[in-house]
């Protein structure tokens, strides 16, 4: 009896099929990560120790009403005109103390210097919270706006740029090293300072 | 002449899919690598709404989800259509929050209870009522890092 040569061929016409089969399996059991959003940390409940007093120019209150409306230090202005409010606000240099500040226009009624700088914000029971969210994207893109800037005077590069190789699993623990310590620099000269809980102007945290 | 005329034969040759099981391959795999397993079936609606100073939430394991939002059709028989805050896999008030965040807070090994997150997963039409009351229960328990969970996109789609 003749040997035939070689294995006979396995036939792969369905291979595909079960590759279909797994594929439909995954599209099913799984979702695209939604995990990415805005970071804030909120005051600790007990109350600080000694009391406060900040001026009421150091503060910039924003109220967000029911109807979606903003009133910014007394002005009920549009929602594309809150970023820039609050980046005059921040840098505004009231003492001439920050030295970084190149577009303050040193007002006397509005704040002293960035480290002193706060933004209040209050919203209604009934503000929609898709309002609120731009509400907070516009103030951490003030926010982002200074600190970008500022770094990329002192270190070349964006802020949020290094934020994000910081926060990467991937990065290597000596970069980590440097630019936590970039990261912080910058972070000092524009801490931010965004109080979220019931602030009148006497006290706050 | 008849050198040319030999090779026609009748019928048009079948089309290779040798090379189909590999192209459902590669999607496969895409998928695997993009997607994460779900843990919890959704029972609100949930529309995040768009930011564009966002961050990435890095390192699974360190965040506690909250989902706020209307409930889903099948159940807004039951729920009613007011926003309801789901955590797990069931509908709560604002009050069990705190229990909710403290008992997820206990499974996690030791030395990441500090560093937790919390992610709020909440509808673009759910109210700040609701909300408020979530931010205060977590500051009752000291869960102070919270994160808006949104998509990434133009803030001012938001509102219109």
């Amino acid at each position: 009896m003749p040997r035939r040569a070689g294995a006979p061929e396995v036939n792969a016409g369905s291979m595909a099929d079960i590759a279909f089969l797994l594929l439909i399996f995954f599209l099913v059991t799984t979702t695209i990560e939604t995990d990415a959003g805005l970071d804030r940390m909120l005051p600790p409940i007990e109350p600080p120790e000694t009391d406060v007093i900040i001026k009421e120019k150091n503060i910039f209150q924003v109220n967000i009403n029911k109807n979606g409306q903003l009133l910014a230090d007394g002005e009920l202005i549009e929602l594309d005109q809150l970023r820039g409010k609050a980046v005059a606000f921040l840098e505004n240099n009231g003492d001439g103390s920050c030295t970084y500040c190149s577009g303050g226009k040193k007002d006397a009624s509005s704040s002293d210097n960035p480290t002193k700088a706060i933004i209040s914000l209050k919203n209604d029971r009934e503000t929609k919270y898709a309002t609120y969210i731009t509400v907070q994207n516009e103030l951490v893109g003030a926010y982002n706006e200074l600190r970008n800037r500022e770094s990329e005077r002192l270190f070349n590069r964006p802020f949020t740029n290094m934020e994000a190789e910081y926060t990467k699993q991937e990065t290597p623990a000596e970069v980590k090293e440097e630019l936590k310590e970039k990261i912080t620099r910058i972070q000092e000269m524009f801490p931010q300072k965004l109080s979220e809980a019931e602030t009148s102007s006497s006290s706050s945290s | 002449m008849s050198k040319f005329a030999k090779k026609k034969s009748g019928d048009l040759p079948a089309v290779s899919t040798a090379s189909l099981p590999d192209i459902v391959f590669m999607l496969l795999f895409f998928f695997m690598t993009v997607t994460v397993m779900k843990d919890s079936s959704l029972k609100v609606e949930n529309v995040l709404p768009n930011a564009n100073e966002i961050k990435k939430l890095e390192k699974k394991d360190r965040v506690i989800t909250i989902y706020v939002g209307a409930p889903t059709r099948e159940y807004a028989k039951v729920y009613g259509t007011e926003p309801k805050i789901q955590l797990n896999d069931k509908f709560a008030n604002a009050s069990d929050v705190g229990d909710y965040i403290l008992m997820e807070r206990a499974k996690k090994p030791q030395e990441l209870q500090n560093v937790l997150t919390t992610s709020l997963k909440v509808d673009k039409n759910a109210n700040m009522g609701l909300i408020s009351d979530i931010k205060q229960e977590l500051r009752k328990v000291n869960a102070l890092k919270v994160n808006y969970t949104t998509y990434e996109g133009d803030a001012f789609n938001n509102v219109d």
